[in-house]
């Protein structure tokens, strides 16, 4: 056809098809993909290190801003593991509330990410038409919560704010609105010719290559492999509801557009019945400012997959170490596989395919190579002073920058 | 059963109904009570504990001793995160939640409210 | 020699297509965002856009050709406007007619992809080359059918000029019914040539940047721009010609009105085609175009010589 060699082409780490920075390298013969490169790192702010200078307190509403969509599944996360250190049992109505809150984040991240979707395709008239109907979920965050995003709705020993009869009965009726909409949805998906064309047979991933490369959440739902961990391990009020998991057979992004989508459906299925379930009683019991001892770890299915966190305490009011996992870490190895062989026009709606959050992802690694057994650890002040000295060779003189700041304030 | 533009039905409803956006900002809506928005002082219950000052994220509230039994507060809304801890930790119900989101200023001056021990009046400095 | 000036830089020239390519636009923006449940930019977006882009710097890369660069967008606009000239709008006689100036219309449409093409290419941008590439590779799929549609009507009047097909389609009121698949046809294949959706894959955002016209900026990619609403103008402004040849006889001003009103249900359709479909990738518009479009664009011009033989009788 044509043939312009072999070219390397950026993909990031600004782009318009990606809404964070990550760069991906692609080589390119013509308009097939023949090798990819994915570096990382671009939005690591040091959260995990500026949560052992903050209390716990200050700590609950850090951890919540590593990501704007998926802000209450880490909170939660942290909370629980915490609970778990101090030996907490948090009263019933909080779990039910800290589930509710959890799924209507599912449904409002489901909702965007069939938004973007549509628009990495060119299908603008499905990002219009989702978010307009995830601003109905917005508005029911403000009311309950306080915020759009980063709800605040945790605290240690149960959640600070109730949701109460007349916030329910609105619950109910924008849930009735969704179903219908996410119904249309559903079948657009089954029917439209050109989305069909664009999704099929698109990032393929079979199951066995899900299990060994670690796919998590939707993605790895998709290629039929049914992990999620409301049904495996079973945290909050996931325990006393009924409802299904769901998976896919299709191995592709169409799959993943499937999956998503009826889980949409089952989530409107699971807050029904909470807000039918859910009982009187306190909101929160109190926790002592100093957390004893020990270490926790903790799982919670965030709407991209499983998102899991550590914390290990001392005894004082801050903690010692916090680790976070993010679900788009694990998957994002799978986007290389996915690509071999694919054409340029495929890589857009693959990434977007994996509902990437690369604020999640960004956090410290260590990768040990197999050759290399020793590990170096170093502590905090040679690292600044390595640092400084590092930009000083490459003439960049950082010395009086805090005073220049702290004058322009 | 696949068809082609599917959707196209529900684009000829659209064009009859009412458009989803608003023309901001000559119309406005506004967000719901217990919205956390603008965080507001109330000088006449403060006992001085400094406890919202322990428990920021940011650092955003300075609380300062003017008088005997008197503080005026200093909220700086450029670091405000707008989590409402404060207004959970006081122990006398001294801060409060407002639902004015509209915040923005073109200096950085601007950005740092007082609400002083005389008055309930806040004092843009 | 004053009437020729006026007429090619006022009305129906430069000017006039200067002020219904902004209203063009303003009119595909609008009705997309009503489909789309929202509101839509305000009457003089287009004109604010215009004039802003006036006003920014000119950045040419480095590397690129800055002759061939510069010339671009001149020459694209400075096509469209020519064939404008060619076309009958709303009288049997447009402003210059000739025996095969239907040849000479659908070459000059031709020309602003090539300037795409070139443009994009000498910009010496990889996102640009591959747009460029993409541009050309489209070129071949959705130019067959496109010619062999209109053709097709050319064949059935039996003559080689846009005049003559006016002529002959105002004696027979109802024959244009006869060239309605070849309609279908040409409104898809214009689809491609403006750039579309589901045909915009040169031109693809998230795939590379903004195509050909990535490094583009200031008033060159002002001109770029209002070449392509005005390009969307002409190409409609050919359909109706070609396919709605009806009310050419009427009196003036309501001739005009009823041109208007052809083209403005065009760019109508065009919005509405925008809005239903996702983009196709490269290799899908092609096979889709070879397929289905080239085929039944030939089975029209096979009716329209059945027909003529009939008709001739």
């Amino acid at each position: 056809m044509h043939d312009l060699g072999e070219v390397k082409v950026p993909f990031g780490p600004q782009h318009p098809a990606l809404k964070e920075p990550e760069s991906f390298l692609i080589t390119l013969h013509g308009e097939k993909i023949t090798a990819l490169n994915i570096k990382l790192g671009y939005n690591h702010r040091g959260i995990e290190k500026a949560c052992e200078e903050r209390t716990y307190i200050q700590d609950l509403y850090l951890i919540e801003r590593v990501c704007g969509i998926c802000s209450h599944a880490h909170s939660t996360c942290f909370v629980q593991a915490v609970e778990e250190i101090a030996g907490i049992e948090i009263p019933p109505r909080a779990r039910y509330i800290r589930t509710l809150i959890g799924e209507l984040e599912r449904i409002h991240s489901h909702l965007l990410w069939l938004g973007v979707a549509g628009h990495e395709i060119g299908f603008d008239t499905l990002l219009m038409y989702t978010w307009r109907d995830r601003e109905l979920v917005m508005d029911i965050f403000a009311g309950v919560t306080g915020n759009r995003v980063n709800y605040g709705i945790n605290t240690f020993g149960g959640v600070r704010r109730d949701v109460s009869a007349e916030q329910s009965k609105e619950i109910l009726k924008v849930i009735g609105t969704l179903q219908e909409r996410t119904r249309y949805y559903l079948e657009l998906t089954q029917q439209e010719v050109t989305l069909a064309k664009r999704l099929s047979g698109v990032g393929v991933l079979s199951a066995e290559d899900a299990l060994k490369l670690g796919a998590v959440g939707p993605t790895a739902r998709a290629s039929g492999v049914k992990r999620d961990v409301r049904y495996d391990d079973p945290y909050a009020a996931y325990a006393e509801i009924d409802f299904e998991v769901i998976t896919d057979e299709h191995c592709d992004v169409y799959g993943r557009t499937l999956v998503r989508i009826k889980e949409l459906l089952e989530s409107y299925k699971i807050i029904r019945q909470l807000l039918e379930k859910i009982p009187q009683g306190a909101l929160s019991v109190n926790v002592p400012r100093k957390i004893p001892s020990g270490e926790a770890f903790s799982r919670y299915e965030a709407p991209r997959g499983e998102d899991v966190h550590y914390v290990k305490s001392n005894g004082t009011e801050k903690p010692d170490r916090v680790k976070i996992r993010a679900p788009t870490l694990a998957n994002i190895q799978t986007v290389s596989k996915m690509l071999e062989d694919r054409y340029l026009a495929d890589m857009p709606i693959v990434i977007a395919a994996i509902d990437p959050c690369f604020s999640c992802t960004d956090r410290l690694i260590s990768i040990q190579r197999p050759l290399h057994k020793r590990k170096k650890i170093i502590p905090w002040e040679s690292l600044r002073q390595e640092g400084i000295r590092w930009y000083k060779k490459r003439g960049i003189d950082f010395s009086g920058l805090n005073r220049k700041l702290k004058d322009s304030l | 059963m696949k068809k082609a533009g599917k959707i196209t039905r529900q684009l000829l409803r659209s064009l009859l109904k009412k458009p989803a956006t608003l023309n901001y900002p000559s119309e406005r809506s506004g967000m719901p009570q217990g919205f956390r928005g603008k965080i507001k002082f109330f000088p006449e219950h403060c006992i001085g504990c400094k406890m919202c000052m322990r428990d920021c994220p940011s650092g955003a509230i300075n609380i300062k001793q003017v008088g005997e039994k008197q503080f005026e507060a200093e909220i700086d809304l450029g670091k405000c995160i707008y989590c409402g801890q404060c207004v959970d930790s006081c122990l006398k119900k001294a801060l409060e939640y407002t639902p004015e989101f509209e915040l923005a200023q073109l200096e950085r001056g601007k950005l740092k409210v007082v609400f002083n021990a005389k008055t309930i009046n806040p004092d843009k400095k | 020699m004053l009437k020729s000036l006026f007429n090619i830089l006022v009305f129906p020239g430069l000017f006039f297509l200067f002020v219904f390519g902004l209203a063009a636009d303003f009119i595909d923006r609008k009705f997309c965002a009503r489909l789309q449940n929202r509101r839509g930019p305000p009457w003089f977006q287009p004109l604010a856009d215009f004039l802003k882009l006036l006003g920014k710097e000119d950045i040419i890369p480095e590397e690129a050709d800055t002759a061939v660069f510069k010339l671009m967008p001149i020459v694209a606009l400075a096509s469209c406007v020519a064939a404008f000239l060619l076309i009958p709008l709303w009288s049997l006689k447009p402003r210059v007619y000739f025996q095969g100036d239907v040849i000479v219309v659908l070459y000059l449409l031709t020309v602003p992809t090539l300037t795409y093409f070139l443009g994009g290419w000498y910009s010496r941008s990889i996102y640009s080359m591959i747009g460029a590439v993409r541009s050309l590779t489209q070129l071949f799929a959705y130019e067959v059918p496109l010619f062999m549609s209109i053709l097709a009507c050319a064949l059935l009047a039996d003559t080689w000029s846009l005049e003559g097909m006016a002529v002959f389609y105002s004696r027979h009121p109802g024959y244009w019914m006869f060239n309605l698949l070849g309609f279908a046809i040409a409104v898809i294949s214009l689809l491609g040539k403006l750039e579309k959706v589901p045909f915009d894959i040169p031109e693809a955002e998230t795939e590379i940047v903004a195509g050909s016209f990535t490094e583009y900026s200031g008033r060159l990619l002002a001109f770029f721009r209002l070449s392509l609403n005005i390009e969307m103008v002409v190409g409609g402004s050919l359909l109706a010609a070609v396919f709605m040849p009806f009310g050419l006889k009427l009196p003036q001003p309501i001739g005009f009105v009823l041109y208007l009103a052809k083209v403005i249900l065009l760019i109508g359709v065009i919005s509405l085609l925008r809005s239903v479909f996702a983009r196709l990738r490269l290799d899908q518009m092609i096979n889709f175009c070879w397929k289905y479009l080239a085929p039944l664009a030939f089975l029209q011009v096979l009716i329209n010589l059945i027909l003529k033989g009939v008709l001739a009788r």
